[in-house]
């Protein structure tokens, strides 16, 4: 799989701190990518680097291979963090606008939002005001002149802050069908539950470098802290005979199920001994291998 | 179409079609309009008031005068009436303001009759009938002291001259009238509207800059356009709506103006005063038509250039400011130094007209700073074109700085928010790669 996008040594320094510090990321064609990285990672200066609206001190960005130019801003649609609309401006005219500086001519860009308008039932307010709108119209708004012109790449920025759970939920659906269509997405964020529904690869971004990346489920592989966790039925014994150097948790009661819990950890990969050695001291219900959840990596390492 | 057309053309859309600008693109000519028909109108119709005085003349000086303007004079027999008579006659006789005593002379002589004359004032009786009342006796007493003199008042008259020294320039066909009244009126009008409209406008440019970064939509348009394009592009688009209103201004202020003119609203005076705003100043009549003094081509085209070069040089500063700050109460702090020059030189206008030439007039209109309102003010006057030349390219030169400054400082601003920002910032951010 080619990159659709690639940075090498990126570096940003501001007055007072270093934003970026080399960094260097592959983003593949078809990925869902996430970009983690607590505040002051430098993820916003990687995207508005990749937006072309700041310069790198140093490095260079590719796009599908061609040094970045202006003219790859309108294969990219990028919804910022910080986003707003003009509030005096009529809500059609001002999409009309934002598509039309993405490089989309007139016409074809008022038939294509005409056929947005009427999917999320906004055809009413195609000759109001943008401030008559509420916070949640005004959002789709925003996401809707973000992916209009049907860009390679889409890139957002927090794109769930602020969204209720039902507006949430329709842009995270956008985003896959998007994503099935052929489109790049680059997510940054805060929310883990989102990056693990979501996305393909991440790059944990933390003081201005890059402290991990590449596949998810590599990544979770890759963390494995040979921790497996047995579920059965009853009470069963006290105390299980387990191999040498393997620990064990109490046991935990499910109060709904009567069913009960525990959880176990090696040194090193075990599973299949382990499970052969416990099935016949209880009534098994499932045996699993727990992988660490994106959120236990993300601190693990920015603590690291 | 480019993006910076694009916001060009929204910059100029916006705000054309606001009701404010189809009101104040009406309203403007009618308030110019006004502002040059209504004082000789209201002048025009000034006429004093009558009054009526009663007169107790033991001097005989006036002896043959019913009235003094529209001051009308009734007499009573000084031989039967003491002042004091004369006061209680003013209570008792209702149609009269005022009573107006002259006392008789002490050895004929006239100035004691004229330190003695004294006014009783019922209804106030109006500072300009007095002023006229003054003057005629001046004159009475004037007469008589020639006449005691033994001169003839009528030689006298014939001896006395008015001098009205005329000015004239050299130009290419010979020597021409200057007009040096309507060349100052014309310097501060000029003057007058380019530091009104890049006060106008350039203010304009603040506020859009601080509305995009405000609602936050900035970001957006930044990854579309780059933020120079936008800057420029926000400049060019509101340099538009000021040149469509001057346009639309100039021609229905003309209109309304020539329209009431012809209508003959206006007595043949004020009507005269209005179409020629040079005798608004009270200029004599005599100058109207040497127009041709001027070089009206030239002035034109230097007040659309100077107009749209302080234009530049200020909005771009102007948008800098709206950068740098997050609310317009924050511009305070930067509005002040840049406002200065330009207030500075309005202030000092009336050095600059009186010599246009002068050291003053001289370094400011040569200072892109301070150009296009001082040059504008020079210019009826003549100036020479290697002046002309350099104050020009200096504003050019000077435009094309700011801008350059303020690209920089506006590239990094609208992304910035919630601090406020001091001098030192800003010039980090000058300095900073974007």
């Amino acid at each position: 799989m080619s990159n659709v996008l690639e940075a090498q040594g990126l570096k940003k320094g501001y007055q007072n701190f270093t934003a970026l510090k080399g960094l260097d990321l592959a983003i593949p064609e078809g990925a869902i990518y996430g970009l983690l990285g607590p505040n002051g990672a430098g993820k916003t200066t990687f995207l508005r680097m990749v937006n072309q609206i700041i310069e790198p001190d140093q490095g260079h960005l590719y796009f599908s291979g061609e040094e970045m130019t202006p003219a790859h801003a309108r294969k990219i649609g990028y919804l910022p963090e910080e986003r707003g609309l003009y509030k005096k401006m009529k809500v059609g005219e001002q999409a009309l606008y934002l598509a039309q500086l993405k490089g989309m001519p007139a016409a074809e860009a008022k038939e294509k939002l005409k056929a947005w308008f009427i999917r999320w039932d906004l055809q009413s307010w195609w000759d109001k005001k943008v401030e008559e709108l509420s916070k949640g119209q005004a959002q789709k708004i925003q996401f809707i002149t973000t992916v209009i012109h049907e860009p390679k790449v889409l890139i957002f920025d927090e794109p769930f802050s602020g969204f209720d759970p039902v507006n949430a939920t329709l842009i995270r659906d956008e985003m896959l069908r998007l994503h099935s269509e052929g489109a790049t997405i680059l997510l940054s964020t805060h929310r883990m539950e989102s990056v693990e529904e979501l996305c393909t690869h991440i790059a944990l971004l933390n003081r201005g470098e890059k402290v991990l990346d590449g596949k998810i489920q590599d990544i979770r592989e890759s963390h494995r802290s040979n921790t497996y966790r047995l579920v059965y039925r009853g009470e069963g014994p006290e105390t299980f005979s387990i191999p040498e150097g393997v620990t064990a948790s109490p046991k935990i009661a499910d109060a709904k199920t009567g069913h009960h819990a525990v959880t176990f950890k090696a040194s090193a990969p075990l599973s299949g001994a382990l499970m052969a050695q416990l099935a016949p001291q209880c009534d098994p219900i499932s045996f699993e291998e727990v992988l660490p959840s994106m959120n236990d990596i993300f601190i693990q390492t920015v603590q690291a | 179409m480019s993006p910076f057309l694009l916001v060009a053309q929204r910059e100029f859309l916006s705000r054309v079609r606001k009701k404010t600008f189809l009101l104040m693109t009406v309203l403007g000519p009618l308030f110019f309009g006004a502002l040059v028909i209504v004082p000789p109108l209201l002048s025009s119709m000034s006429e004093e008031p009558e009054q009526r005085l009663l007169v107790v003349d033991h001097s005989f000086l006036l002896v043959g005068t019913d009235h003094i303007g529209n001051t009308l004079l009734d007499y009573l027999n000084p031989e039967e009436f003491s002042e004091e008579q004369a006061i209680e006659a003013l209570h008792s006789k209702e149609p009269f303001d005022g009573l107006l005593y002259l006392p008789a002379s002490q050895n004929g002589d006239p100035d004691f009759i004229l330190r003695n004359v004294r006014l009783y004032s019922k209804n106030d009786v109006s500072m300009d009938a007095i002023r006229s009342i003054e003057s005629t006796l001046e004159a009475m007493a004037t007469e008589e002291k020639l006449k005691l003199r033994g001169v003839d008042p009528a030689l006298v008259a014939q001896a006395q001259t008015q001098v009205a020294i005329k000015t004239l320039d050299f130009t290419e066909n010979g020597t021409e009238e200057s007009a040096l009244g309507l060349k100052m009126a014309i310097g501060f009008g000029a003057g007058f509207f380019v530091y009104i409209f890049t006060f106008l406008y350039a203010t304009q440019i603040m506020r859009g800059v601080i509305e995009e970064k405000t609602s936050r939509i900035v970001e957006v348009i930044v990854s579309s356009v780059k933020p120079t394009q936008l800057m420029l592009g926000k400049i060019l688009g509101i340099a538009s709506v000021g040149l469509l209103q001057f346009l639309v201004w100039v021609v229905l202020t003309a209109l309304i103006v020539v329209g009431i003119a012809a209508s003959g609203l206006l007595s043949p005076d004020a009507a005269e005063l209005a179409t020629n705003p040079a005798a608004t100043g009270g200029l004599p009549s005599e100058i109207s038509g040497t127009l041709s003094a001027l070089n009206v081509p030239l002035l034109l085209s230097a007040f659309l250039f100077y107009f749209l070069g302080g234009y530049l040089l200020y909005g771009a500063l102007f948008a800098a400011v709206g950068a740098a700050v997050d609310s317009e109460t924050d511009t305070q702090q930067f509005m002040l130094p840049l406002t200065m020059p330009l207030v500075i030189t309005f202030v000092v206008a009336t050095q600059i007209v009186e010599d246009p030439n002068g050291p003053l007039a001289y370094w400011l209109s040569i200072i892109p700073f301070s150009s296009p309102i001082a040059m504008m003010m020079r210019l009826p006057f003549g100036v020479p074109w290697a002046e002309l030349a350099l104050s020009l390219t200096l504003l050019i030169a000077g435009f094309l700085f700011t801008t350059w400054l303020a690209g920089r400082i506006y590239r990094i601003g609208i992304l910035s928010y919630g601090k406020k920002v001091t001098y030192s910032q800003l010039w980090k951010w000058i300095r900073m790669k974007p």
